[in-house]
């Protein structure tokens, strides 16, 4: 290890429970040993050697990053939109599922996944089931607002078509819904992958692993720098790539904007 | 010992609240923190906010400092701070916290300003009102709904970030949790349910008290043109 940035640690106030704080990483602790060549005037912002002797680590916590994202946003969307769909049929259920998800929001990530930990372990399960949780609440609100946003003379008319129920929800509703449903979509993907990192707290958090144990040893600045720039990198990716998508899923909202 | 059991063990515990580390001087602490950092955000992006909504630029920019921010993991900045020339302070949890306390105050005050009616503005300056006055007398009262929404919202995430501070030696109830998480599962499990209850709690409160200041707050006039 190395011999810590001016004492770092050790000269903090109350150190000793914050260091104790969160199970020490195995998985992505070995890392910081290999850059041990640094030593206590060398702890730069930023350091490419870091990178090339780490890109394994780094490249292991971003994989695991973007796994616990995809599946969490996949599982919030499965459950989100048919919510949404009851939400917009009944006046009750809309009330009981928006009030019921908005007390589920208020309550802070290290706290489900506190509440969560006795029951389903240092799991990627506890993870998962928190960012579910908080994905939810975006996609029903996007849904119901799309389906809401149905003009109801288009309904009338699909009506008058002879358009079923089903059919009608198929081919008229949800499709002038999807631009909404897909800023959800844009915004639960990305505030997924900043929340991921609070899964370090259950030795889960992708990138926020790294950024945790370098703050645990020693301060090691150029991997939380590293794996903090590849996160809001994969946020942005996430955020342009759906933008995209967006725009070729709904040729037809392109010449209003 | 069941979690929950275990966890009301621990909060039974008069020794847990009034130790010099236990949970009143650590309540204490969240709200310290978290009542400067939600200050500190109000202080810098509620005159930006207002100032853009009076003079009608900066939609895109307010846009664009939401979403920039969401994409930044609270842990990261909670980390990096500290590592700063502020060093392990109060302000190195503070001002980390205000960033995440700012999209919410700046979009509010931004609608805000910008959703006052057309015919009031003209109706004040046909009255001889000056632009100060215009923006002080008119636009400000009118914008006060969305910024008590916007300063519930921001108090109410401000409260839930700080938890993460404990991670990083910045103290308030997420230390509780930190504690637990230091020992087996087995031995820290009711510590952490505790913990975690502990701050759900706060959270809910903090935010059925925000609701109720945002009600009075409201001026009866606008009440139910706003639909609350």
């Amino acid at each position: 290890m190395r011999a810590g940035a001016g004492g770092g640690v050790g000269a903090v106030g109350g150190g000793g429970i914050a260091r104790g704080a969160v199970r020490p990483s195995s998985r992505y602790g070995d890392g910081v040993s290999v850059a041990s060549p640094f030593d206590d005037s060398a702890n730069p912002w930023f350091s490419w050697s870091y990178v090339e002797s780490n890109y394994e680590s780094l490249l292991d916590a971003l994989w695991e990053h973007v796994q616990l994202t995809a599946v969490s946003v996949v599982i919030a969307a499965a459950i989100a939109i048919p919510l949404g769909i009851v939400a917009a049929r009944s006046r009750l259920a809309a009330t009981t599922i928006l009030s019921a998800s908005g007390v589920m929001y208020t309550i802070p990530s290290l706290a489900v996944f506190a509440l969560l930990t006795p029951y389903l372990g240092l799991s990627s399960e506890t993870v998962v089931f928190g960012l579910v949780m908080y994905a939810l609440l975006i996609l029903v609100r996007a849904t119901l607002t799309g389906l809401r946003q149905v003009p109801v003379e288009v309904i009338d008319a699909a009506g008058g078509m002879g358009y079923s129920r089903r059919q009608l929800l198929a081919r008229v509703e949800l499709p002038l819904a999807l631009p909404s449903i897909m800023t959800g979509l844009r915004i639960a993907t990305v505030s997924t992958v900043a929340l991921v990192t609070v899964g370090s707290v259950v030795g889960h958090g992708g990138l926020g692993q790294l950024i945790v144990s370098g703050f645990r040893n020693n301060l090691y600045k150029p991997q939380i720098m590293t794996a903090t720039v590849m996160c809001v990198l994969l946020a942005l990716l996430c955020e342009a790539a759906l933008a995209l998508a967006a725009r070729m899923l709904t040729p037809w909202t392109r010449r209003r904007a | 010992m069941n979690p929950f059991a275990a966890a009301f063990q621990w909060l039974n515990d008069p020794l847990n609240w009034t130790n010099p580390d236990g949970v009143l001087v650590l309540l204490w602490q969240h709200l310290y923190l978290s009542a400067l950092a939600v200050l500190l955000g109000c202080v810098v992006a509620w005159p930006i906010g207002l100032w853009l909504g009076h003079s009608g630029r900066g939609g895109v920019a307010t846009v664009t400092v939401s979403n920039l921010t969401r994409a930044i993991p609270t842990i990261a900045l909670l980390s990096i701070f500290p590592l700063t020339a502020l060093g392990f302070s109060s302000w190195s949890v503070i001002i980390p916290l205000a960033v995440f306390a700012v999209p919410p105050l700046l979009a509010t005050a931004y609608t805000g300003v910008r959703e006052v009616d057309a015919g009031v503005r003209d109706a004040a300056i046909g009255m001889g009102l000056s632009k100060s006055q215009l923006m002080l007398r008119v636009e400000l009262p009118l914008a006060v709904p969305h910024l008590a929404g916007g300063f519930r919202t921001a108090a109410v995430q401000v409260v839930a970030t700080a938890s993460l501070a404990a991670l990083f030696n910045g103290g308030g109830l997420g230390e509780i949790i930190a504690r637990g998480f230091g020992k087996t599962i087995a031995v820290g499990a009711g510590e952490i349910l505790a913990g975690g209850l502990l701050i759900a709690a706060l959270a809910l409160v903090v935010e059925g008290l925000l609701g109720l200041a945002e009600k009075y707050a409201t001026p009866r006039a606008l009440r139910t043109a706003v639909g609350r």
